[in-house]
């Protein structure tokens, strides 16, 4: 393979309101793996009005250089200034691997440049890797391997884009786990010059409202989490009277969300948030494959559920077989009784 | 008077996954699962439809797939769209996002101009949202992702909500613009009984031939020419009538390969079993207790 081409890892540090999101450093972290071990750099890049500030923390994370384009016009993400200056770099530095949050911001942004650039992008990765694939009878060197659940069944596809420089991939928060440097990389800036066109302008923000998530799933120690099978949302305030009496936190799966009984940012799976807390209990769950995504590595997994060949009891430590609207109102009764 | 073009895609009904559709091996056979019109295009459409109520104008309504995607095309008749038009060719097969949008793209620029292409945020059979921004940037249009509401069109302006991580921000964006919709923007109309029964034989190309080949009194120039007269026939667009470059269709031109696919197997199921009665989940209580999970 020919050297000058790049090894080079890039990040799309996503930022909302002046703050890095998470989801950027968890990829900052993962990205300076896939970097040693393709013996490229990582580099962050942070659009914003207060881009050199944001870049400061990259280093933190792993980040071997920052890419900069700072300008009061992009203190907020807009699609089209912000996606002509990445594709501008992408097509110059042709990276061999970027990565986004799967978050609204990297779903908007993130195929528009895979467009623009002919790049392969696989969407809500649960895991990435570097390795040599046979493909059609060709070697290819260290190819980043895009993993995740495929539809339906269980089935985990690995999905690689052979043929083009550049390697894109999304993934949601939580996925990749978060590990700051004991001591930072060096700073390392580089400043993109930024000018303003018109074209910018043809979507305006006229009004914006936000507010940092209180839902904190990530951080919780308990999660309660219900499914379809808890019927409705009545029966659905078992799981909040649950996760109340324990200390823990509400989640459930798609199934759940779809039919109402919880808003999506309370969602587990490879489409909704990753988890890994000490005790997991899945009331209602059948355990399709891209709910476990999010959720298999919780420390320990109770599973309730009616049907005793349900997939989840498959990496339950614990499985109670029967019907959760009569096993949680027993569950919450006794655990009153022992732990007073 | 405003011209809206929506992008439809007929989906495996993936939310109604039973044992019946399973294979041995725990994988999905996508042949049996039922076809379904994607719920954020319905959603989109409906959106298309009231820009029209409002503002007079057409609404088209597109769809590459294979030729039973025509059903969503019927469909869309039924809710009121003025117009529909397949895209099928066995050499748009197995695309990707990236193949998907460059076809739609042409597809979109072969039928015309319009103010609004609207879509669903993402299909449900792979979750991407990838085709909508994909498309726009194929048409060199600006997008507006995640749309809630289409509040109001003057001056060329539409002005759109749109959800954002935590939140909701309002834009301002110049016509054309490319809109992908989330599902609670709207609640889709029904079909109107009367344009059920108007359009229930609608029919594509394909779909005549088929039927003149399975009955030997039956020509299939008639048919065409009948549903034609009778404004029931579905326009196909195929390789040919789209100015594509073949090698960015399809596989060809999808660089996302699938390098592997595996079953999970799963651990098998060592856990411990706990009654569903009191004595049993203080049990699992006082387990869960020496392992320090509480408090
Ligand atoms: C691209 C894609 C992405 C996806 N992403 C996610 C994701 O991020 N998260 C996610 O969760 N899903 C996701 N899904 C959906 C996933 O495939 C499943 O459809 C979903 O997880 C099923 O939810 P469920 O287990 O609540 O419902 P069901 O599969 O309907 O299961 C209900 C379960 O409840 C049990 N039950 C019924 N009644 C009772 C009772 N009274 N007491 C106890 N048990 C009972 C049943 O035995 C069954 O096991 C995704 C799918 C696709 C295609």
């Amino acid at each position: 393979m020919n050297d000058m081409v790049s090894k080079d890892v890039w990040v799309f540090v996503e930022q909302r309101d002046g703050k890095a999101a998470e989801v950027s450093l968890e990829l900052l972290c993962k990205g300076r793996k896939l970097a040693d071990t393709l013996g490229g750099e990582l580099k962050a890049v942070v659009i914003a009005a207060n881009a050199l500030e944001l870049a400061e923390r990259t280093f933190h994370y792993g980040a071997d250089e920052a890419l900069v384009v700072a300008h009061p016009s992009l203190a907020h993400f807009r699609t089209m200034p912000y996606s002509r200056v990445l594709t501008e770099l992408v097509r110059e530095a042709q990276p061999r691997i970027v990565l986004f949050g799967a978050t609204v911001i990297g779903r908007d942004i993130a195929p528009r440049i895979a467009s623009a650039t002919g790049s392969g992008l696989t969407a809500d990765c649960t895991d990435l890797q570097i390795a040599d694939v046979n493909y059609l009878k060709q070697e290819h060197h260290r190819l980043l391997l895009q993993i995740r659940p495929a539809f339906g069944g269980n089935i985990i596809a690995t999905i690689i884009t052979p043929d083009t420089r550049v390697q894109m991939a999304t993934v949601r928060e939580g996925v990749m786990e978060l590990f700051p440097l004991q001591t930072p990389k060096p700073s390392r800036i580089q400043q993109i010059p930024f000018e303003p066109l018109p074209l910018d302008e043809l979507v305006e923000i006229i009004e914006r409202h936000r507010e940092e998530s209180r839902v904190n799933l990530k951080g919780a120690n308990i999660i309660v989490s219900g499914g379809y099978g808890m019927g409705s949302a009545e029966n659905f305030r078992l799981i909040h009277e649950l996760a109340h009496v324990l200390g823990g936190e509400v989640a459930g799966s798609r199934a759940a969300v779809d039919a109402g009984f919880l808003p999506r940012e309370r969602q587990v799976g490879q489409t909704g948030t990753t988890v890994r807390p000490k005790l997991y209990i899945a009331c209602g769950i059948s355990g399709a494959i891209q709910h476990r995504a999010g959720m298999q590595e919780s420390n320990k997994i109770v599973a309730i559920n009616s049907d005793p060949d349900a997939p989840i009891f498959e990496i339950a430590h614990y499985g109670v077989f029967g019907d959760a609207i009569e096993v949680i109102p027993k569950l919450i009764e006794v655990y009153k009784q022992r732990l007073k | 008077m405003l011209s809206s073009l929506v992008l439809v895609k007929q989906v495996p009904d993936t939310a109604n996954i039973s044992g019946k559709v399973m294979n041995d091996d725990g994988t999905v056979n996508r042949a049996k699962l039922p076809a379904v019109f994607n719920a954020e295009d319905r959603v989109a459409l409906e959106l298309a439809l009231r820009l029209r109520d409002r503002y007079g104008g057409k609404v088209t309504a597109i769809t590459m797939g294979p030729p039973r995607a025509s059903d969503v095309l019927r469909e869309c008749l039924y809710m009121g769209a003025d117009e529909v038009c397949l895209i099928t060719d066995r050499k748009f097969a197995g695309a990707d996002t990236l193949a998907t949008s460059y076809v739609l793209g042409r597809a979109v620029r072969k039928l015309g101009t319009f103010d609004f292409i609207l879509g669903g945020r993402q299909a449900i059979d792979g979750d991407t949202a990838q085709v909508g921004p994909q498309t726009a940037e194929k048409l060199g249009l600006p997008q507006v992702t995640y749309a809630e509401e289409i509040r109001d069109v003057s001056d060329g302006y539409a002005t759109i909500k749109r959800k954002i991580d935590g939140g909701y921000e309002v834009l301002r964006a110049r016509l054309p613009v490319l809109v992908t919709v989330i599902g609670e923007a709207a609640v889709p109309r029904p079909y109107s009984a009367k344009r059920v029964m108007q359009y229930k034989n609608a029919r594509t190309l394909i779909e005549l031939e088929k039927l003149a080949d399975d009955n030997s009194l039956l020509y299939s120039d008639r048919l065409v020419h009948e549903a034609k007269a009778k404004n029931l026939f579905i326009q196909t667009f195929t390789m040919d009538d789209v100015d594509v470059e073949p090698e960015r269709c399809g596989i060809k031109g999808s660089p996302t390969k699938v390098h592997k696919i595996e079953s999970v197997v799963l651990a098998g199921g060592d856990h411990a079993r706990i009654e569903p009665t009191k004595e049993g989940l203080g049990k699992l209580i006082d387990a869960l207790a020496r392992d320090h999970l509480f408090g």
